[in-house]
């Protein structure tokens, strides 16, 4: 994934009503598999926000943090976007074995 | 051919995601099938907050439900399937979902169909928290009709805990004549099926398939 190019699609949707779904997770067979591992996950979809500052960093896996009007949002472990989309921003961390990590998706409209 | 698998004429299956009858079921189901017993497979949701996406991943969580659902048809297929329904829930918020609508929908199949065996996840020792709220809402449907008219259920566990409480299974099926639908079925889930802890990073050879897939277990729920 090419940082330069997410971050003129991070600018893209500066300044407007943008729905964002954010996402990390462990997987909940996490700790059925290793009883060492913490189980944890935690999403947000569909939530209204609209940021005035929002870049991406890192040299890979990237991150991603978005100054909202009211706060902050970050995102850690970025590693592919769907580069078939156009209008929304679809960006997904997977682990070394394919799995999701983290998500982070922003868009005009609802997903 | 007077075998188990003729006693069932209709069978209902409830699950909460694309592939659990995959690796659960699917012997099972595509023996009771080959002995005329009708299929109905009720799948609460699209799998759409899976983690595995493929090797390297060619979904998002954007395109997951569409290519599950996609998976899910041609997993039931390859099973024999004659009805599939998918009861749009969301995935992994079962266990939040108003249980007034998952019991009504559950139900609604149940007075549809009339089944004479329904199988589910056994409710507390099935691991994942959506596997557990399905099997509690279906057994809890069930334990609403009166007793001389509920249907044996049959429920799949594989906590580490589970014989300690609920002892062995009680219904042992073996599958070895139906693994060409059984992994089938599995590799119809592309998007999950090469995760390790699944099937493995490598091709299994026959005898390892025959060792790892040829039986199905179940418990038969004991309702008060």
């Amino acid at each position: 994934m090419q940082p330069q190019d997410i971050q003129l699609r991070i600018n893209e949707l500066l300044d407007q009503d943008v729905y964002v779904h954010l996402e990390l997770t462990s997987g909940a067979y996490a700790h059925h598999y290793d009883s060492s591992k913490h189980p944890a996950s935690a999403f947000i979809t569909n939530a209204a926000i609209r940021y005035t500052q929002g870049s991406i960093s890192g040299t890979g896996p990237y991150r991603v943090g978005l100054k909202t009007t009211q706060g902050w949002l970050y995102a850690e472990g970025l590693t592919h976007i769907d580069e078939q989309e156009q209008e929304r921003l679809i960006l997904a961390g997977h682990d070394s074995r394919g799995k999701l990590v983290v998500a982070l998706q922003l868009s005009r409209e609802m997903f | 051919m007077n075998t188990i698998h003729n006693e069932h004429e209709r069978i209902l299956v409830v699950y909460p995601h694309p592939d659990d009858e995959a690796f659960s079921v699917s012997g099972t189901l595509a023996k009771y099938i080959e002995g005329g017993s009708q299929v109905t497979y009720a799948c609460l949701t699209l799998g759409e907050m899976g983690r595995n996406m493929g090797i390297p991943p060619f979904a998002n969580r954007v395109t997951l439900p569409k290519i599950r659902k996609q998976e899910l048809i041609e997993a039931s297929a390859a099973i024999g399937i004659q009805d599939l329904r998918m009861l749009g829930f969301h995935d992994k918020m079962i266990e939040f979902e108003d249980p007034q609508l998952l019991d009504d929908s559950i139900m609604a199949l149940i007075q549809e169909l009339n089944p004479s065996l329904v199988i589910t996840f056994y409710p507390g020792f099935s691991v994942h928290p959506d596997h557990d709220a399905t099997g509690e809402a279906v057994i809890r449907t069930i334990s609403r009709l009166p007793v001389g008219e509920r249907p044996l259920v049959h429920c799949v566990a594989f906590a580490h805990n589970q014989e300690q409480f609920i002892g062995k299974a009680d219904v042992i099926v073996d599958v070895t004549g139906f693994l060409k639908q059984k992994m089938a079925s599995i590799r119809a889930h592309r998007s999950q099926f090469q995760a390790a802890e699944l099937v493995g990073d490598r091709e299994l050879n026959e005898e390892e398939i025959q060792a790892r897939f040829g039986r199905e277990r179940f418990w038969t729920y004991p309702f008060a």
